[in-house]
């Protein structure tokens, strides 16, 4: 029988929610899924909260209770570390959930000398990673060492079941320890309350009666755990660390030095047969200050797109433009040339204040690189538009070659997304929406990406304004570019059409009122007046 | 000294040629000269084709085109719909979805709205991989420049439509005459378009023009007056020959 050793950290997702800022520590907290509680803490459990109560009923008990939802991606997250503490010292770590693991005890035992020094030795490395309080259980089988593991105490971290003493030690347990509620409520009938009065019965009838499910629960019942322990395989340490010694601040020094970083990450993962399709990029500076971002690729990143990602990061201009109004940036291609040009000059940036000190590149997602062998023949057409794509951007800069979509809205600059080429859209408004207030099809083939602002006046040469009650001071006769410039007499107008949006969050509020109009060329306009100025969003010609 | 008599009188005697039959002979020297691979043609949406020399957009030539985006999409609607991808250079303010309306497919459309003074590079690269690219030209380009860009063209097959004038086009492609429907005098929304769409090309002297909705009021392109009949067929018949050789030659 297989020795196992397990590690149990009490009440995980509590902790896991206090080390991630959610909530202070030593409060009443209760995790909760499915309106159950499925854990709390220490002091929550002293007024009476307890595993498996409705939600309001915990409240009930602990008024002062503060209840945060159930977040299994965090617990994840925050327990990874301790495995791989816990891998530093044994292999084959098995996680069965976060915040319990199960060891093969024989290796270790050897060892540190003896079973109880290996988990003493386990739990010293995790108080090494703040956590207090972890238990472990030595027993035959996982299950009865994770039953030993709960039956420590916080003074007697350790509890072991000798070889060969498994069943003694299970057998006063209640039959609930098994989890399967269904067979718990059926054997309590029977008048079965112990493991041990249920590894009485013979195997045989158990499973004529209970069928595999409650065989396997008889078996774990009589010591008989066969389950082997599956060790986790540590994850591939695929990040790569340049340290800059003295800082660098130019931006070609930095993308020179970082170019054989770069080969290492695309070799180091050529060897494992993967390919990267998003690298994470970071930079800190000698002030400490930071900037990262998450770079995405249609296909898989060679050295020199990534190097290139390097450049593009560095050079703030095609921070500015990501993070700024994409629908309206006229100065774009000024920032854009700057970029182009990205030599001259320290690192600009909102995070980058000073030169650079480090830079770290981690690949985000991987892919097997048999999908990303190029064919015998070549991999078609598509392959030669993302190379002439990718020479503009690095040209360019990465925001400069664009890709659309479309999205819902109201306004025209709303209706459509621009990505750049490599980049996941996210739509965050469906096209599929109604989207009352959006203006009748077809849409104008010109849309101005920065406002025009226009006069329109009326027959005696007034400015034409809109009241309250949607009404025109006067039938508009005419429109001009504000700057200067000829009158355009209108042939024919409607409108006006109300746009208002958000009224009820004045920071981001709109109310504007549009004009379709035809000048006496022909050509169609659509006219806005927002506050008391009117601007051409766009031209049907 | 006689000859200088002789000349003179030989060429009062033959009749003076009339315009029809010069343009007849034009015509029959353009075919008799195209027999070489520039009769293939992008797919060309009909309500177009038959306007343009040869009935469609020719592989590896230039267009310029007045500045309109409507015919700018109208234009690349056909080989967008066909499967090719098509490039916008220049263009900031080019109504993505007017385009989708018109049948371009968003997915193989490609925009680098400032390409700054670097446009004719960003140009040629894209015109390597991409089957049509539209350029709004920034400032004015040399012959040179021009002369290497056509060669690019012509070896990878892609079709260049300038927004402007341009140095040796197969064609000049302008929109006049728009005249919209569906407004009145504070009622009303537009709806549709009628324009006329005319080409001049080298080739023919006299313009080609057809009257089209551009757009209907389905948000697509169709043509108002009958297609020029005898022209469209002796286009696409040209196309057709040159495809049955190839399909005979592969």
């Amino acid at each position: 029988m297989l020795r196992a050793l397990c590690l149990w950290v009490p009440d995980w997702p509590v902790l896991a929610a206090v080390r991630d800022g959610a909530a202070r520590a030593g409060a009443p907290l209760a995790i909760v899924a499915a309106n159950r509680v499925v854990a709390c803490s220490a002091s929550a459990r002293a007024q009476g909260v307890v595993r498996g109560q409705r939600r309001r009923e915990a409240q009930g008990l602990c008024p002062a209770l503060v209840v945060l939802p159930h977040d299994d991606d965090r617990d994840h997250r925050l327990f990874s570390p301790l495995v791989d503490a816990i891998e530093g010292l044994v292999a084959g770590v098995q996680v069965v959930r976060p915040g319990l693991v199960m060891i093969g005890a024989r290796g270790p035992a050897r060892y540190y000398g003896g079973e109880r020094a290996a988990a003493l030795a386990l739990r010293a490395a995790l108080a090494d990673e703040g956590v207090a309080d972890a238990r472990a259980g030595i027993a035959d089988g996982a299950f009865t060492a994770e039953l030993a593991a709960r039956d420590a105490r916080a003074d007697d971290p350790v509890r072991l079941v000798p070889a060969g003493a498994a069943a003694a030690f299970l057998a006063p347990h209640p039959v609930s320890t098994l989890d399967d509620p269904e067979l718990t409520t059926l054997l309590g009938r029977l008048g079965i309350r112990t493991l041990g009065e249920f590894a009485q019965l013979p195997a045989e009838a158990v499973r004529d009666r209970f069928g595999e499910r409650g065989a396997h629960r008889h078996a774990l019942a009589s010591a008989i755990d066969a389950r082997s322990l599956v060790p986790r395989i540590p994850p591939l340490d695929l990040e790569r660390v340049l340290e800059l010694e003295p800082p660098l601040d130019r931006v070609d020094q930095v993308a020179f030095a970082v170019r054989r970083l770069a080969d290492e990450v695309v070799e180091t993962l050529a060897s494992h047969r993967l390919v990267a399709t998003a690298v994470r990029i970071g930079f800190v500076d000698e002030l400490g200050g930071e900037s990262e971002r998450a770079w995405l690729h249609p296909r898989s990143f060679r050295p020199s797109e990534i190097v290139d990602r390097v450049r593009w990061q560095l050079s703030g201009a095609t921070r500015t433009l990501g993070a700024g109004g994409r629908g309206g940036s006229s100065g774009g291609g000024a920032g854009l040339g700057g970029a182009a040009t990205s030599g001259s000059g320290a690192p600009a940036g909102p995070d980058l204040r000073a030169a650079i000190a480090r830079v770290r590149i981690v690949p985000e997602s991987l892919d097997a690189l048999a999908h990303h062998e190029p064919g015998l023949w070549g991999s078609g057409p598509d392959e030669r538009v993302h190379h002439a794509l990718s020479r503009v951007q690095s040209l360019l800069g990465h925001e400069a070659v664009l890709t659309a979509q479309r999205s819902g809205g109201r306004t025209l600059a709303e209706r459509r997304v621009l990505v750049p080429w490599g980049d996941r859209a996210v739509i965050t408004r469906p096209v599929d929406r109604p989207w009352p207030g959006a203006l009748p099809q077809p849409a104008p083939a010109t849309v101005y990406a920065s406002r025009h602002p226009v006069s329109v006046v009326d027959a005696r040469g007034e400015t034409v304004r809109i009241d309250e009650r949607l009404r025109l001071s006067a039938p508009p006769a005419g429109f001009a570019p504000s700057a200067g410039g000829a009158v355009r007499p209108i042939a024919s107008w409607a409108g006006p059409w109300p746009l208002e949006e958000r009224w009820w969050d004045p920071a981001r509020a709109r109310r504007a009122h549009r004009l379709q109009v035809v000048d006496a060329a022909g050509v169609a306009w659509l006219l806005v007046l927002e506050g008391a100025s009117w601007w051409a969003e766009a031209k049907y010609d | 000294m006689f000859d200088h008599g002789e000349v003179p009188a030989l060429a009062l005697a033959s009749p003076a040629p009339t315009l029809s039959a010069v343009q007849a002979l034009q015509a029959r020297i353009d075919e008799m000269q195209r027999t070489t691979l520039d009769s293939k043609l992008k797919p060309t949406h009909e309500a177009l084709a038959d306007l343009l020399p040869d009935g469609g957009l020719k592989e590896g030539a230039a267009y310029s085109v007045s500045p309109s985006s409507a015919l700018v999409m109208a234009l690349l609607a056909g080989p967008s719909a066909a499967g090719s991808w098509c490039g916008v250079v220049g263009m900031p303010e080019f109504g993505v979805e007017a385009a989708e309306a018109m049948g371009l497919d968003l997915d193989r459309l490609v925009l680098v709205p400032h390409p700054g003074d670097q446009w004719l590079t960003v140009t040629a690269s894209i015109a390597d991989a991409l089957g049509v690219v539209v350029v709004k030209p920034g400032r004015a380009a040399g012959d040179a420049a021009v002369a290497r860009l056509a060669g690019r063209l012509r070896d990878r097959g892609s079709t260049l439509l300038v927004v402007g004038a341009w140095p040796q086009t197969e064609a000049m492609i302008s929109l006049t005459d728009s005249r919209w429907s569906g407004l009145g005098a504070g009622s009303g929304c537009l709806t549709s378009r009628e324009v006329t769409v005319t080409v001049t090309s080298r080739r023919s002297p006299r313009p080609v023009s057809g009257r089209l909705l551009l757009p209907d009021p389905e948000q697509g392109i169709r043509r108002l007056d009958a297609p020029r009949a005898a022209l469209g067929a002796r286009g696409r018949s040209a196309a057709d020959r040159a495809r049955e050789v190839w399909r005979e030659v592969g």
